[in-house]
Formats: C-alpha cells, sequence, structure tokens
C-alpha cells in the first residue's frame, strides 16, 4: 500500500490562476450542457408538452431507477456542426440502472427537428449499440422520431455506418443475447418502424406512438387510401390487430413503467469478475485537480497528482517507478475496481514505451481493466532516438493497447497529439469509452508544431526560388495554422463529431470511470492475444 | 351513611367480567385488589389477548364474530357455571344493558354488577325513558319517542320538530343507529341506514328523533345507587369533544360549571336514577345549550368508558364501588362527603385513520409504550388503561378503541399540559392510531380556553386535520426521510447503486415527489394528484442535503437515532422524530411522528405510481376489512355516480361503497354476509362511455 502524497499548495499564486482558469471552462461546459439539455426550442418543447408527452430527459428520468446515476454520451454531438443548432445530435444517449440492470438508454428527441436522423444522429446512435455490444448492456429505445432527415439523404442513408447499421445491430446484439426493448412514445415512420419491429419487446403508447412503413400521405399517394396516422399503426393496431407491439401503454409514464417491468424479466446476469476492494473515496481532494491542471497545456504538473485524486483511497502501488519515468505505470482501486493506470508524465521514450507494453501485458495476463491517462505531445524525435529504434519500440506499445482485450477506458487529462494518442489507447484503438477534460487538445500534432512544420516546409520552397520571406510575412503565413488547430483541436469540436464520448468536468472524473467500469463487468473479460512484438 | 344489614350480604369470591379489551383489565385490576378470583372470556381472536392473560382463568366462548362470542348469552352463563363463578361484571358495550341477560343470570342465581333487568328496561327504551323522566321533571329535548315507526309518520315528525334533527335506534347506544339528517330529502335514507345499523347492533330498529341542537354541550352526570334507596352523584364530565357522535376526549369537571347549576344537575340525574329504582353506577347524559338549560338525553346503565376522570377528581374506585353494591353493601360514602380534587381528562386512543375519515385501522402493535418517566411525569398524574401490550394484533372484530390515556393535574390548565406531554410520551407503532390527531385536540387553543361543544370538530376542522397543514418543512422533512432510505437500500459497493442521481456536468438532484394522503385513498398513488417536488443536492457531508421547494432552499441534515427516531435539521433547527416508511408497493409512504403530530404523506416512487387506471376504474376494492352487508343495486341497472353501490361494515361501523363515476355495475363479488379483506376487489363496474 502506498498512499500518494501530494507536493502542491493550494494558497500559491500559479495553482489559484490555474483553478481559476481550470474553473472558467468547466463553468462554460456547464452552462453549455444545461442549454442542450433543454432541447429544440420554447416552440416545440411547448407543441410536445401540449400533446401530452414527456421531454426526452423526463423520460429518462421516470425510467431509471430512483436516483440511478445517468452516465450521458456525448451530449456536444453536432454542436455548431449544423447551420441551425441540432441540441445533442437530437438524441439523447447512455448509461442509466432500470430495474437493477444498467442499460444503455437511446431516446430520440422529438422537440429537436423532429427527433429525424442527422449524419450525426445516425453516428450517435451506431455508437450507443457500440457501447451497448462492448460492454454486454441491454438497450432500451425509447423512440420518437421522424426517421433521416431528407435533405442530408447521402449522408445517412447508404453507406456502411449509416442508417441500415442500426437495424444491423439491433439484429446481432439480439443474436448475442442482448435485450432490445423498444418503446414508441411517437412516430416511427418508414425505417424507423424497424426499431420496433427488429426489437425483442416493443410497448407502445395510446393516441401517442405510431408505427408504419408509409405514413398516411405516402398510402395517399400510393394507392390512394385515406387513413389516419392512428388508425393506420396507431397502439390499437399494433398491439391488438398486427402484433408489433407487445404491451399497450394508457401514456409516457405508464410505457416506462412497462419498459422497466420488461428489464426486471430479463434474468439479467453480470457475466464480469473482478476482485472488489471496498470503495473508498481518494484522501486528496478531486476539487484540487483544476488548480493541478489548469488549462496552459505548456504548463507541465506531475500525473500522479492527478492520479492520487482519482483513485481509491489516493492509494497507488506503482509499477518501474524508476524505469522509463515519462509514462507512469501502476495498479489502484476505483470505486473498488482493480485497475491498472498507464498515464503521461512527459514525452514518450523507448523505455517508457517498452515499460507501458510490458504492464498492459501484465494486466491482459491478470483481466484487470486499463485506465489510460492522455496527456502527451509524441514519442521523442531526433537521431539518437530514431537509431535507438524508437519506432519499434513505440510499435510495441500500440501492439499491447490494440491487442489487449481488457476493459480499457481513455481520459484526455491535457494534450493528445500523434502518434502519443495511437500509443495511449485513442478513439482508434477502441477504448470502451473515452472522455475529455474541458482543458484538452487533440490534433495530429501542437498547431504551433504543425505552423513550424508548414513555415519550414514554405520557406525551403521560396529560398529554392530564390524568394525573400520576412518575419511578418511568416508569422502572417503560420497565424492561420494555428488558427485552425486550436478551433478544431479543441474537445467541444471533437466531442461535436463523436471523437470522444464526452467533455467531463475533472472532477467527477472518477466517478465517471466507476461508472463506466462497473458497466463493463456486465461482459466476460476475454482473453487477450497479443500480436507480434518487433523486438 | 346507612349500615349494611347482615341479611342483604352476598358475598361472591369469582368474578367473571364479561368482556374484553381495556375494560376487562381495569376491572381485574380492582377485583384483584379485592380478594376476588378473576375469570376472563376470550372469543379466538382474543386467544392471546392481554385480558386472558391477566386473568387467573380464562374461558373460550366462541368464534371471532361477537354475535357469536361476547354477545352469546348462553356461552358467557356457561363460561361462569364451569369456573363455579358468583358474580359478573359486563363492563361496558356486549351485554351491558341487556335486560335478557340479567334475567338469565337471575334464573341461574349468579350475580350480575349491574342495575336489575327493570331499571335496564325502563331505560334501554329511549321511548319510554322519555316518558318516565318526563313524570319525574327531568327536562327534555323536544322529539318523537312514539311506538308507532311507520316510515312516513316518522318523516312528518321529523317535519314538525323542523331541520336538522338527530334519528337515533331506541335501543342504541355509542353511536350505532344514529345520524342527523340536514333536510326531508335524506330522510328516508338515513331512516333505512339507522334502521340496518341498529339490527345489526342491537337486533332492534325502532327509532326514535330529536331536535338537534345546534351549540349543545354533551355534559354527563355520574350517579351511584345501592339497594338500600341511598342515591349520590360523583360530579358531572363534560364529552363535548366528538366525532361522528363517538366519544374522542372527555374531562372532569366541565369546564364553567357553576356550582349551582353542578346541584341542579347531579339532583335531576339523582331523580332520574331513583325514579327507575337504579342500581349501581350509573351515567345520565344531558345537552347542555348556551344558555345552561339542560335537557335529558339517555341514561347509561353501566359503567362508562369514561369513568377514570370521575375517579381522578373524586379518589374513588367506581368498579369498587359497584363491586360492594353488587354485594349488598351500602354506598361508600354519602353526598356531603364527595368533593371534587382538581381537574382531570382522558383521551381515547383509537386504531383508526383520522386523515381517511377514522376508518378503523388493524394491525400488530410493534410498539405500544408510554415512556412517563422520560417525559417527567408521575404514575399519580397518568393512568393508562389499556388493553393491549407490545405484540399484541388489532383485529377488525370489535370496537378499535385500544386505551385510555387519563391525567390528573390541580386545575384544568395542568392537566392539560399533563395531558399533552403524555400524548407526546406515547410511543405506539405498527397501527395507525389518532394519536397525532388527539395531540392537535388537545394543543387547540379553542380547547385549551375551554369553549367546546359537540362541534368542535367539525368547526376546526381545517386546523385539526394533518392534510390541510402542510408546510414546506413538512415536505422536506418527509423528502429527506426519502432520500435518506435511498441512500439506504443501496445493496452493493457499485456506484450505480448509489442512488445519487449522478448527471454529468450537473449537479446531482434527486426529484421526490410527495403528496398528502386525503381521504378514501387506498395504497396507489393517484394518478391526478397534486405533488409537491423537493429537489434534494448532496451538500458536503453524507447526511447534508440542499433541498428546494419552489423557490425556497433550505439546508438540511439527516441521522438515524435508535430504531425509527432521527434526527433532522433545517436550516439549523434540529428536531427529533421517528420516520418510518410503509405501503404495500415499494414502501412508498412516509409517516413521521414528533411531539406534535404525525404525517403522513405519499411518495411518488417510481413504481408505486398506478398507470393502468383503465383497469383500477373498472372495479371497486374494499378499504378495510370487513363484511358484507347489503347489496344495494342490480348489476346491469344504471346508476348516477356517488350512488350506493353495496354496503359493508367493520368495527361495527357502516362504509358505503359509491358509484364512482355513472355507469352500470357489471357483477358483485360477494353476497351480504361474507368476509372481505382489505383491497378484495368488491364489484365489477362499467362506466358509462
Amino acid at each position: 500500500m502506498s498512499i500518494l502524497q501530494t507536493q502542491i499548495n493550494p494558497r500559491a499564486e500559479d495553482f489559484q490562476a490555474r483553478d481559476a482558469a481550470m474553473r472558467s471552462e468547466v463553468g462554460k461546459l456547464n452552462k453549455l450542457t444545461a442549454a442542450i439539455s433543454q432541447g429544440g426550442g420554447e416552440t416545440s418543447r411547448t407543441r410536445h408538452e401540449s400533446r401530452g408527452k414527456l421531454f426526452v430527459r423526463d423520460r429518462i428520468d421516470h425510467l431509471l431507477d430512483e436516483g440511478s446515476p445517468f452516465l450521458e454520451f456525448s451530449a456536444l454531438a453536432a454542436h455548431s456542426v449544423y447551420d441551425d443548432p441540432i441540441p445533442a445530435a437530437g438524441l439523447v444517449t447512455g448509461i442509466g440502472r432500470v430495474s437493477g440492470v444498467e442499460c444503455v438508454i437511446v431516446a430520440n428527441d422529438a422537440t429537436v427537428k423532429g427527433g429525424t436522423y442527422f449524419p450525426m444522429t445516425v453516428k450517435k446512435h451506431l455508437r450507443a449499440q457500440e457501447i451497448a455490444r462492448k460492454h454486454r448492456l441491454p438497450c432500451i429505445y425509447l423512440v420518437d422520431s421522424g426517421g433521416a432527415f431528407l435533405p442530408r439523404q447521402d449522408e445517412v442513408f447508404p453507406d456502411r455506418d449509416h442508417f441500415g447499421r442500426i437495424f444491423y445491430n439491433q439484429a446481432t446484439l439480439s443474436s448475442e443475447g442482448i435485450p432490445q426493448i423498444a418503446v414508441v412514445m411517437g412516430s416511427c415512420t418508414a425505417g424507423g418502424a424497424y426499431v420496433p419491429a427488429m426489437a425483442d419487446e416493443s410497448i407502445i403508447v395510446k393516441e401517442q406512438g405510431t408505427i408504419f412503413l408509409g405514413g398516411p400521405p405516402l398510402v395517399k399517394a400510393a394507392t390512394g387510401e385515406s387513413i389516419s396516422a392512428e388508425d393506420l399503426g396507431g397502439a390499437d393496431v399494433h398491439a391488438k390487430v398486427s402484433g408489433v407491439a407487445d404491451h399497450y401503454a394508457e401514456n409516457d409514464a405508464h410505457a416506462l413503467q412497462l419498459a422497466r417491468a420488461c428489464v426486471s424479466r430479463l434474468n439479467w446476469q453480470k457475466r464480469g469478475k473482478l476482485a472488489m476492494a471496498e470503495p473508498k473515496p481518494p484522501r486528496l481532494d478531486p476539487n484540487e485537480l483544476y488548480g493541478i491542471v489548469g488549462t496552459d497545456l505548456k504548463k507541465p504538473f506531475d500525473v500522479r497528482e492527478v492520479i492520487g485524486r482519482i483513485v481509491d483511497d489516493s492509494n497507488f502501488d506503482e509499477f518501474k517507478r524508476y524505469y522509463g519515468d515519462t509514462l507512469v505505470t501502476g495498479f489502484a482501486h476505483i470505486h473498488g475496481h482493480p485497475v491498472g493506470i498507464v498515464a503521461n508524465n512527459g514525452v514518450l521514450f523507448s523505455e517508457s514505451a517498452v515499460k507501458g507494453a510490458h504492464f498492459i501485458e501484465l494486466c491482459a495476463q491478470r483481466k484487470i481493466p486499463l485506465v489510460f491517462l492522455q496527456n502527451i505531445t509524441g514519442f521523442m524525435v531526433g537521431s539518437k532516438y530514431e537509431h535507438e529504434g524508437i519506432a519499434k519500440h513505440g510499435a510495441k506499445l500500440v501492439t499491447a493497447v490494440a491487442c489487449a482485450k481488457v476493459p480499457k477506458f481513455t481520459v484526455l487529462i491535457g494534450g493528445s497529439f500523434g502518434a502519443g494518442n495511437y500509443g495511449m489507447c485513442g478513439r482508434a484503438f477502441d477504448p470502451n469509452l473515452l472522455f475529455m477534460w474541458p482543458n484538452a487538445r487533440i490534433s495530429v500534432m501542437g498547431g504551433e508544431q504543425a505552423a513550424g512544420v508548414l513555415g519550414q516546409v514554405k520557406r525551403e520552397q521560396l529560398e529554392r526560388n530564390g524568394q525573400a520571406w520576412s518575419a511578418a510575412e511568416e508569422e502572417a503565413f503560420k497565424q492561420p495554422t494555428r488558427d485552425q488547430y486550436e478551433h478544431q483541436g479543441h474537445p467541444y469540436y471533437a466531442s461535436a463529431r463523436l471523437w470522444d464520448d464526452g467533455v467531463i468536468d475533472p472532477a467527477q472524473t472518477r466517478d465517471v470511470l466507476g461508472l463506466s467500469l462497473a458497466a463493463a463487468m456486465n461482459a466476460e473479460i476475454e482473453e487477450t492475444r497479443f500480436g507480434v512484438f518487433r523486438m | 351513611m346507612t349500615l349494611t344489614p347482615a341479611s342483604h350480604i352476598k358475598r361472591f369470591d369469582t368474578l367473571l367480567i364479561a368482556n374484553r379489551g381495556e375494560i376487562a383489565c381495569r376491572i381485574m385490576r380492582t377485583a384483584r385488589a379485592m380478594g376476588l378470583r378473576t375469570v376472563a372470556i376470550y372469543s379466538d381472536a382474543d386467544a392471546n389477548a392481554r385480558h386472558v392473560r391477566e386473568a387467573d382463568e380464562a374461558v373460550r366462548i366462541g368464534p371471532a364474530a361477537a354475535r357469536e362470542s361476547y354477545l352469546d348469552v348462553a356461552a358467557v352463563i356457561a363460561a361462569a357455571q364451569r369456573t363455579g363463578t358468583g358474580a359478573i361484571h359486563p363492563g361496558y358495550g356486549f351485554l351491558s344493558e341487556n335486560g335478557t341477560f340479567v334475567e338469565a343470570l337471575d334464573t341461574a342465581g349468579i350475580t350480575f354488577v349491574g342495575p336489575p333487568a327493570s331499571a335496564i328496561a325502563a331505560m334501554g327504551d329511549k321511548s319510554a325513558a322519555k316518558v318516565r323522566m318526563e313524570k319525574a321533571s327531568v327536562p327534555l329535548v323536544p322529539g318523537y319517542h312514539g311506538a308507532d315507526q311507520d316510515d312516513a309518520l316518522l318523516r312528518r315528525e321529523a317535519d314538525s320538530i323542523g331541520y336538522p334533527v338527530l334519528l337515533k335506534a331506541s335501543a342504541g347506544g355509542g353511536g350505532k343507529g344514529m345520524r342527523v339528517v340536514e333536510s326531508g330529502d335524506e330522510f328516508q335514507a338515513m331512516l333505512d341506514g339507522c334502521r340496518r345499523e341498529s339490527r345489526a347492533a342491537f337486533s332492534d330498529d325502532r327509532m326514535l328523533i330529536e331536535k338537534y341542537l345546534t351549540q349543545p354541550r354533551h355534559v354527563e352526570v355520574q350517579v351511584f345507587c345501592d339497594s338500600h334507596g341511598n342515591g349520590v352523584y360523583l360530579f358531572e364530565r363534560d364529552c363535548s369533544v366528538q366525532r361522528r357522535h363517538q366519544k374522542v376526549l372527555e374531562e372532569a369537571p366541565a369546564p364553567g360549571m357553576s356550582e349551582a347549576l353542578r346541584c341542579k344537575m347531579g339532583d335531576a340525574a339523582v331523580r332520574a336514577a331513583q325514579e327507575i329504582g337504579y342500581v349501581g353506577a350509573g351515567t345520565v347524559e344531558f345537552l347542555l345549550d348556551a344558555d345552561g338549560s339542560f335537557y335529558f338525553m339517555e341514561m347509561n346503565t353501566r359503567l362508562q368508558v369514561e369513568h377514570p376522570i370521575t375517579e381522578m377528581i373524586t379518589g374513588q374506585d367506581l368498579v369498587e364501588w359497584q363491586l360492594r353494591v353488587a354485594m349488598g353493601e351500602s354506598l361508600p360514602c354519602t353526598q356531603q362527603e364527595l368533593s371534587i380534587n382538581g381537574h382531570s381528562f382522558e383521551a381515547r386512543l383509537y386504531a383508526e385513520d383520522p386523515e381517511q375519515d377514522f376508518l378503523p385501522a388493524t394491525g400488530t402493535l410493534s410498539r405500544f409504550h408510554v415512556d412517563l418517566e422520560g417525559a417527567g411525569l408521575t404514575p399519580e398524574q397518568v393512568r393508562l388503561d389499556s388493553g393491549v401490550e407490545s405484540g399484541d394484533t388489532v383485529s377488525m372484530h370489535y370496537d378499535p378503541m385500544l386505551a385510555k390515556l387519563i391525567v390528573h393535574g390541580p386545575d384544568r390548565a395542568a392537566a392539560l399540559a399533563t395531558l399533552n406531554r403524555a400524548l407526546a410520551a406515547l410511543d405506539v407503532q405498527g397501527v395507525v392510531t389518532n394519536r397525532a390527531f388527539l395531540q392537535r385536540l388537545a394543543t387547540h387553543p379553542d380547547f385549551a380556553s375551554g369553549n367546546v361543544d359537540t362541534r368542535f370538530i367539525e368547526r376546526h376542522e381545517d386546523s385539526l386535520f394533518a392534510k390541510h397543514r402542510y408546510t414546506h418543512e413538512n415536505y422536506a422533512s418527509a423528502a429527506l426521510v426519502g432520500l435518506h432510505q435511498l441512500a439506504r437500500e443501496s445493496e452493493s459497493h457499485s456506484p450505480w447503486d448509489r442512488h445519487d442521481g449522478f448527471r454529468l456536468n450537473a449537479p446531482r438532484t434527486i426529484r421526490i415527489a410527495l403528496c398528502p394522503i386525503t381521504q378514501g385513498q387506498g395504497q396507489n398513488v393517484p394518478a391526478d394528484a397534486e405533488f409537491c417536488v423537493v429537489e434534494g443536492q448532496r451538500a458536503a457531508g453524507a447526511n447534508d442535503w440542499q433541498l428546494t421547494i419552489g423557490n425556497e432552499t433550505l439546508h438540511a441534515t439527516i441521522s438515524s437515532l435508535e430504531g425509527d427516531a432521527v434526527a433532522i435539521t433545517l436550516n439549523g433547527h434540529r428536531r427529533r422524530l421517528q420516520a418510518r416508511l410503509v405501503g404495500e408497493r415499494e414502501r412508498n409512504i412516509v409517516v413521521m411522528v414528533d411531539s406534535q403530530r404525525e404525517t403522513r404523506l405519499y411518495w411518488n416512487r417510481i413504481d408505486s405510481i398506478d398507470h393502468g387506471h383503465h383497469e383500477a376504474e373498472s372495479t371497486l376494492t374494499a378499504p378495510m376489512h370487513g363484511t358484507v352487508v347489503t347489496l344495494l343495486q342490480e348489476p346491469g341497472v344504471r346508476v348516477e355516480k356517488g350512488m350506493p353501490l353495496m354496503v359493508m361494515e367493520a368495527m361495527k361501523m357502516e362504509h358505503t361503497i359509491n358509484a364512482p363515476t355513472n355507469g352500470q355495475v357489471e357483477s358483485f363479488h360477494f353476497s351480504a354476509g361474507d368476509t372481505v379483506g382489505q383491497g378484495d376487489v368488491l364489484l365489477e363496474f362499467a362506466p358509462e362511455e
């Protein structure tokens, strides 16, 4: 047992300045999250409510166990992506507890463009299903959607990871024994009709839910038949005549109660096994993370100060403490779950990469989940390092990260640049979940470096042609690159495009990880088989 | 004082108490002190009852139903003979005013501790009694006491007396078979109901009608006569505070009573008793009008429930007097030797829910205790006459009165203060009682000033019933209890099991929706109930919360003490109370008891709402355990909303099941005489489209 001791001085001016900067970022994040949680505008909210329908987040509240946490994914999806605001991409997804079972919830927000699917909506829906598959979590779809957003049909319909994939996933998730429950609380038109139809069990709300392949206007156009939506595919039709729906609900609240009852009948058992410990809060105050990390990526901090504020009892058993010390590895518990932590504490060298690979092998062998805390500018460059084979050593780390079959969770707590992103389990390496802090930045390299590289290329080109390039001209050339990298590397930009599963308040990191770990334990931890390590 | 001639002495050494509950226990106490052997009787429902445990011997006399046990004359006499009993004390209720019983005892050569059958008969027929009283110059309320019981005639008499009138069973007592008729329109329905109740309770459906005084006080005089022609009065009791004509809170002496009026009423009472050759303890009930005029209501030819307050102010043991008189002795005191010392109150603790129209309650008393020492009270100040102890079961078969709390003080104010402290120290758990309601009555300013009459409860409905008085602090406290419960419901270490309302980038908020429990609601939250939503956010400590109700924010802390006790601090004000969660669905009723009152709130827990109301609308369930008395509608016949469909009886009170909407009964699930359990579906009802 080794309790981490803190070196920080919360009264120091520097600490205070970082603290204030980070708090301001967290404040902005909370404000944005609150605004997004309101869904569509006032007009559509009023219309929605007047129909006797609950708002999407209230529906989720009614569905979840009392006081259940809700680990929402990608609330910032589609933020500033389209011309119109599409809050949360018109779809609320996340993990919550229903009748004692952790479930993935996918809920349309009909107040946002009638719940229609934009490209980001599709991506978010598919991501939620992917999370369900990876964590082996039952899925509950609260359907209230007009289907694909027709003006963008080319971006939502035809490709592999477009609309059709939703139903492919429903079928294959069900085949893996992952329950699919649909609650029809509004329209399910055309492709949308397959959500309840493909579900294991479905519930439909009287006078609200409708399911049909073609709505009344299409029917009229195609066959000349005049029929109301309710008579064509309302609750009475599907619960009493067609059998498309299994349960008949009086209203939204009743439907959600029925969905809870469905989950209570799943005979659900978690399959993951870990040697759990008694959860203990960290001894060090998580609120001090603000002042330790701050928002200036150029200002370094000891990542152990972060670890000590995330893990149980601030207890961290470090592995290879004195070898390759720019990568910190070690064992700890988060909400009682044993974890292996891999955290950057500077640029990656060959030793740190090899140490990381070794540690990941240990965790894979012992079936201990991994937590990556990314704050990485990249691998060290220069002749010394190339000659000693940093590329193959880095490859070992990347291979280990890619192949390890234990649950992996990544948090971007600072910079995430270049190959460092890969070696530290970036999005491409399929971590179970990936979150960003609001101070984090993600890009192929830092904006300054990119501007420097492009400037250098340009200068060489000009000099080859014998042209002069003043310092002022060079500066003017570099600035747009810096601006572009800052803009595109921002967590909001990243999260809007689902490069991550959400931007989180640093002080909530421990709880987010604890909830993620506990949810992941619904699935069995598989045996790992590593690829060839280049020696 | 007259000496008792030896020839009159009718010694007995064994006393059978033909009763149950607190009065059986109370009579045994005195009997034992006088050296008598005590015999209890019991029905199957009472096999383990306290009165059985406390008696020297006990005999089973039949099944639970009173008619087949405590009211079965032959069975009681057989029990007496089997145990060689020389005398029977009937207590109150049951056979206490049954002339046939007394005659049967005479035949069997067993002493009846009470008046002769002739006196019971004279007063038992209320109409005939009024005629006798008129002759003895005892003032009467205008009314009809005739033998002709034709419905139309009764209606004409009521019309001529002028409404409101009181309909009363001639053979009645204890509020059964008694109703106020406000207008001629409802006369017939009321008459039918009274007759039914009266037939069930007394096997007699003759009615009398009286003028209903609008602000009368109920003042009764305790009289005592021996078999040697002596008669005294032991002053008066004021029993004005009543609900459904059932006494709730009594006191002696009556507040504001002048010595002159006391003498006048006392003399009238003794005159009334002697007119009918009375022997033993009796009570002459008067209505006392605001102007000091008083009218004879009736005479109860037995020991009254509220006799202890007379004992408290006179220092006499009325049961001992009864036994001595029954043995043929002379009265222990003359009128001159009797005097009033201080003031006494009695509060009747019922197993009933005042918030649900005093619906009788059943269950197991997990705790029944009064901590006198803890409240700084002495046995001289407080007497608890109880028929139950912790662990006892309260069944549907008998009167729901559990116990009587009797207090004494040097004056009315002191006695009232003692009553309030004693009520606060009374800890009853497991069964809903009127304890909190009694507290609200006893702390009411109008009661404190002695400003009482028989409409007291009706008049102060707004302040006496909890449902009218919930404040933000009540809701906040209940919400805290709920939050505390959620925290305790965690079964694992999983962070998903913390019930803390975790949300990303937002404060953790748990919403607790509460609504007062109102009349007629069962276990389910009605779909249209209005809820008060309390938002709780965790503050620094594990038990610290910030609560928001509307625009108000409260800083709240809760901590568990021993048992159900919790300490709740709201904005720096700390209170200690008993809190628990009950209810069949998800434990969704918060019950809180503090020194002032009991509050009961629905907590709209996630699975506690009954959304399937399209089904619920078509079924009607029994509000409590009981028996079906009569079915009032034919299946398939259209009825209007509110029309009575069937009548149930429980605890000897009738409950009418009314049509929820216009529609028709599809079918009844029970017939008259069937026993139904609480929550049983009574009938299928088809609402009109």
